[in-house]
C-alpha cells in the first residue's frame, strides 16, 4: 500500500544522545534516505530518553527491533543500503548481549541492560514521539483523564490511588493517596496541583528524561490529581538547567490545549483545569516543598516551618497538592489498570516500580526502570554490568545528598523505602552512583557537605552553622591534620544537625557523613593515623614520584607540571621536587610511559 | 533613590515584557530571568528598573537575585563554560577537570578571561551523569571530558572568533 512506511526508524533525543550528536545522525539518514528514494518506506521519530546512555547515540529500528549503538554518520549509507533496503541489519553496530555474546535481533528485551527491567513510567520513553501527540493518544493517552471524568468521583479516584499503595517518589515516600485526601477535604473555593520537578540531585535524570521522552503523562497525571482534589489550576516547577524538557513540555502544553484536553470546561463535564510552567533558578533547597511553593511565589527559596502542610495553606495560602515528576507519570497507569495490577507490583510496603539513573563508575550508565523490592547487585551488577576496568566495587550512593553509601555487603538487600533508611541512604529521587576502589569515601563526604553548605539557604542556625563546622572538620580530616578525638564531635554535631534543623535539607545533610563513619570509619582512622589515603585522593596525603629506570626523558611532565616542579634533560631521568610538588597529578596523567608512581 | 535608566531598545523589550506579566501571580523570578536574557547579567540599574516596573521593594529584587545561583550581578564573557560538580561527574574526576580548565585558561572559577572570550563556572548537574565528566559550554554537553577534548573545545570556540 502506498504511502505506508515499512520501517519506523526510532533516533534517541535524550539529552545524553544529543550531546553525542544523534541530530547528526538523524539528518544523515534524511539524507540517505532522500538519495535512495526511499523517504516513503522509512518514518523516522525523535523520541525521548531511550536509557542506556553509555551507548550514544543510539537508534531502534522497527518492526524488525533491531537496536542500534554508538552511531556514527559514516554508518548510516551502510545502515540504509544493507538494512533498511535489503533487509540485513548491519551486525557490528548492533548491540550485543555481553553474555550471550549473541547479535540481539528478535527483541531489545534479550540484551541484559533491559531483560530485568519492568517499564510502567518510561513504558513510552523512547517509545514515542514526545512532539506529537497523536502518538501518545495511540498509546492509550488521555484515556484515563476521560474515563474519570465520565464515570468516576473525585472519592473514587482518590480511593483507587489510596488502595493502590503507590508513595512520593521524590524521596520521602509519603503516600500518595493520603496526600490527595488531605488535599480534597480541605475547604477552600481554590486550591492549586503542583508539580515537583526540580530535580535537584547531583546523578539524578529520571525526572528530565520522563519530561522530554513523555510530558504528555505528565500533564495526563496532573489532571487526573486536580479533578480528584478540586483544583482549576496546575503549576510544574522546573529546573533552568534542563531547556530541552522546558520546550517539550511548552510544546505538549499546547497540544494538550489545541486537543482539547486542557482549558475549560474538558469533554464537555464542567471540569475545568490548566497548568503553567515555573522555572527556577538554580537553588538546590526548592525541592523542598515549602521552599518550592515560595519560589512559585516569585521570592527568595526559603523553606517555612510546617504544619500547616502545603495540603492545608500551600500556593498563596491555599491547599496545594504537590507531587513529583515520577508521582504523577504513575497515575494514568494506575487508572487504567486498576490498582490490584498496581499493587501486585513490589513489596509489601513499597509498591509498583521505581525509576533509576545508573552513572559513576558503572558500566552501563543510563536510565532504569524496576519493581520495587529489586536487589542493589541486580541493578548494579546484571543491569549496569558492574564495575568497569577491572575495578573493585567499593560503594554505591543512593539518595544523592541525602541519601548514603552503601557497602557491598548489603548488595542482596531488595530496595524499598523502608530498607534503605535502615542502611542509612534512602530511596532519594533514584540517584545511583557507583563506587570503586579509587573513590574516597572521606573525600566522598567532604564532597556532599560542599555541596549541602552552599546550598543551605541560611534561614536556621544549625544548617547554616552546622554545616560549615562539619566540612571544616572533614578538610582537615582530607588534608592529613585530623585527631581521632575528631571522629566523635562529628558523628555527635552530625546528630545535632539532624535532630535541629528546620527543613529536610538540613535534616538529611549529615547522612554521607554518618554512612560513611558507619561503614568506612577505617578510610577515616587511616587518614587520622597514617596520614594514608587508600584510593589515592586526598591530595595531601599522595605523593608522586618518577621510577629513573622506567623514566624515557621526555620532558611531557615537566612541561605540563603547574608548578614547574620537575627537572630533567635528555639523556638524565626526570626528577619531582617533593617540596614544591602541589600533588594535582598531571604528570601521573600524561607521562606516555607510566614512569610516575602514585603512593 | 534615583538611577537614571536609558530610553534603549534593551529596557523597552524588558518592559514590554513586564507590563505583559505583571498582572500574573509572583512574575518576579520570571521577569528576572527574561532580564538576564536580555542583558547578560543583572546590574544594580536593571534591579532598580525590574522593582520600579514590578512596584516591589529593591531590597526583595536584589533579596531573589542573590539567593538563585543563575543570577549573575556581574558581566559574563562570550562562552560560559560550566563544569559540572555533580557526584557522578565528581566520582570520574571533574575536580581535575575544573583544574585542567583553570590552568589552560589561565582564570580560576568565577573570573572571566581577558580577552572576555570565556567565564568559568561550576554547576551541580546538568543530569548529563551517563557523560561523566562533563562540561557545558553555553547549551552545548561535552561528555567524557579529559585533557586532550578540553584543549579541542577551547581552540573549537577561539577558531569562531578569527
Amino acid at each position: 500500500m502506498a504511502g505506508v512506511p515499512k520501517l519506523d526508524v526510532l533516533i534517541c533525543g535524550g539529552a545524553s544522545c544529543i550531546s553525542n550528536h544523534s541530530h547528526d545522525i538523524k539528518d544523515k539518514i534524511h539524507e540517505e534516505l532522500k538519495k535512495k528514494g526511499i523517504e516513503d518506506d522509512v518514518r523516522v521519530i525523535e523520541t525521548g530518553c531511550m536509557g542506556p546512555c553509555e551507548l550514544g547515540p543510539v537508534m531502534l529500528v522497527y518492526p524488525d527491533k533491531v537496536f542500534y549503538q554508538r552511531l556514527k554518520p559514516e554508518d548510516i549509507g551502510n545502515i540504509v543500503e544493507n538494512h533498511f533496503i535489503k533487509g540485513r541489519p548491519v551486525a557490528e553496530k548492533v548491540l550485543v548481549s555481553e553474555t550471550t555474546r549473541a547479535i540481539i535481533e528478535k527483541e531489545q528485551e534479550d540484551a541484559d541492560f533491559f531483560k530485568k527491567q519492568t517499564k510502567i513510567v518510561l513504558s513510552n520513553c523512547g517509545r514515542i514521539d514526545p512532539e506529537n501527540i497523536e502518538e501518545y493518544i495511540t498509546e492509550n493517552g488521555y484515556a484515563a483523564i476521560g474515563q474519570i471524568l465520565t464515570s468516576s468521583n473525585p472519592d473514587d479516584v482518590v480511593e483507587t490511588i489510596k488502595k493502590s499503595g503507590l508513595r512520593g517518589r521524590g524521596g520521602g515516600g509519603f503516600p500518595t493517596g493520603r496526600k490527595w485526601e488531605f488535599v480534597k477535604n480541605a475547604e477552600n473555593d481554590q486550591k492549586y496541583v503542583v508539580c515537583n520537578a526540580d530535580e535537584g540531585d547531583p546523578g539524578a535524570f529520571m525526572d528530565r528524561s520522563v519530561l522530554e521522552g513523555d510530558p504528555h503523562c505528565i500533564i495526563e497525571g496532573m489532571s487526573i490529581a486536580a479533578y480528584a482534589v478540586g483544583a482549576n489550576k496546575g503549576y510544574v516547577y522546573i529546573r533552568a538547567e534542563y531547556p530541552l524538557a522546558i520546550t517539550r513540555l511548552e510544546h505538549a502544553l499546547e497540544q494538550a490545549r489545541e486537543y482539547g484536553f486542557l482549558g475549560e470546561n474538558i469533554f464537555e463535564t464542567g471540569f475545568s483545569f490548566d497548568i503553567e510552567i515555573r522555572i527556577g533558578a538554580g537553588a538546590f533547597v526548592c525541592g523542598e516543598e515549602t521552599a518550592l511553593i515560595s519560589s512559585i511565589e516569585g521570592g527568595r527559596g526559603n523553606p517555612r516551618p510546617r504544619p500547616p502542610f502545603p495540603a492545608i495553606s500551600g500556593l498563596w495560602g491555599k491547599p496545594t497538592l504537590l507531587n513529583n515528576v515520577e508521582t504523577y507519570a504513575n497515575i494514568r497507569h494506575i487508572i487504567l489498570n486498576g490498582w490490584e495490577w498496581f499493587s501486585s507490583i513490589g513489596t509489601e510496603t513499597s509498591k509498583g516500580t521505581k525509576v533509576f539513573a545508573l552513572s559513576g563508575k558503572i558500566k552501563n550508565t543510563g536510565l532504569i526502570e524496576v519493581p520495587m523490592g529489586t536487589t542493589l547487585r541486580e541493578l548494579i551488577f546484571d543491569i549496569g554490568g558492574g564495575v568497569p576496568d577491572g575495578k573493585k566495587f567499593k560503594a554505591v550512593q543512593l539518595g544523592g545528598p541525602s541519601g548514603g553509601c552503601v557497602p557491598e555487603e548489603y548488595l542482596d538487600t531488595p530496595i524499598d523505602y523502608e530498607t534503605l533508611i535502615e542502611l542509612g541512604a534512602m530511596m532519594g529521587s533514584g540517584g545511583v552512583i557507583v563506587m570503586d576502589e579509587d573513590t574516597c569515601m572521606v573525600n566522598t563526604a567532604r564532597f556532599f557537605l560542599d555541596f549541602t553548605k552552599s546550598e543551605s539557604c541560611g534561614k536556621c542556625v544549625p544548617c547554616r552553622v552546622g554545616l560549615v563546622k562539619l566540612y571544616d572538620m572533614l578538610d582537615k580530616i582530607v588534608k592529613g591534620n585530623g585527631e581521632l578525638e575528631d571522629l566523635e564531635k562529628l558523628e555527635s554535631l552530625c546528630h545535632s544537625v539532624k535532630k535541629t534543623s528546620l527543613c529536610g535539607l538540613g535534616q538529611t545533610a549529615p547522612n554521607p557523613v554518618l554512612s560513611t563513619l558507619k561503614y568506612f570509619k577505617d578510610e577515616y582512622v587511616e587518614h587520622i593515623q597514617d596520614h594514608k589515603c587508600r584510593a589515592k585522593v586526598c591530595a595531601d596525603l599522595v605523593t608522586y614520584t618518577i621510577i629513573p629506570e622506567a623514566c624515557r626523558s621526555c620532558g611531557i611532565c615537566a612541561k605540563n607540571c603547574p608548578v614547574d616542579c620537575i627537572t630533567g634533560s635528555k639523556g638524565v631521568p626526570y626528577v619531582i621536587n617533593q617540596d614544591v610538588c602541589i600533588s594535582c597529578g598531571t604528570c601521573y596523567d600524561v607521562c606516555p610511559f607510566d614512569s610516575i608512581i602514585k603512593e | 533613590m534615583h538611577i537614571h535608566i536609558p530610553d534603549n531598545p534593551q529596557y523597552r523589550e524588558l518592559k514590554e515584557y513586564i507590563e505583559k506579566e505583571k498582572g500574573k501571580k509572583g512574575p518576579l523570578i520570571k521577569v528576572l530571568h527574561k532580564a538576564q536574557d536580555i542583558f547578560g547579567y543583572l546590574p544594580k540599574e536593571v534591579q532598580y528598573f525590574v522593582a520600579r516596573e514590578l512596584n516591589v521593594n529593591l531590597s526583595d529584587v536584589y533579596g531573589v537575585v542573590t539567593f538563585y545561583n543563575f543570577f549573575s550581578t556581574t558581566p559574563k564573557g562570550k562562552n560560559e563554560i560550566n563544569v559540572c560538580l555533580g557526584t557522578a561527574c565528581y566520582v570520574r574526576g571533574a575536580d581535575k577537570v575544573l583544574s585542567m580548565l583553570e590552568e589552560e585558561l589561565s582564570i580560576v572559577n568565577g573570573e572571566t578571561t581577558e580577552d572576555n572570550l570565556f567565564t568559568l563556572n561550576t554547576a551541580r548537574c546538568f543530569g548529563a551523569c551517563g557523560l561523566a565528566p562533563a562540561v557545558m559550554i553555553n547549551e552545548e554537553v561535552y561528555g567524557h571530558v579529559d585533557r586532550k577534548k578540553i584543549k579541542t573545545m577551547l581552540a573549537e570556540y577561539k577558531s569562531k572568533e578569527e
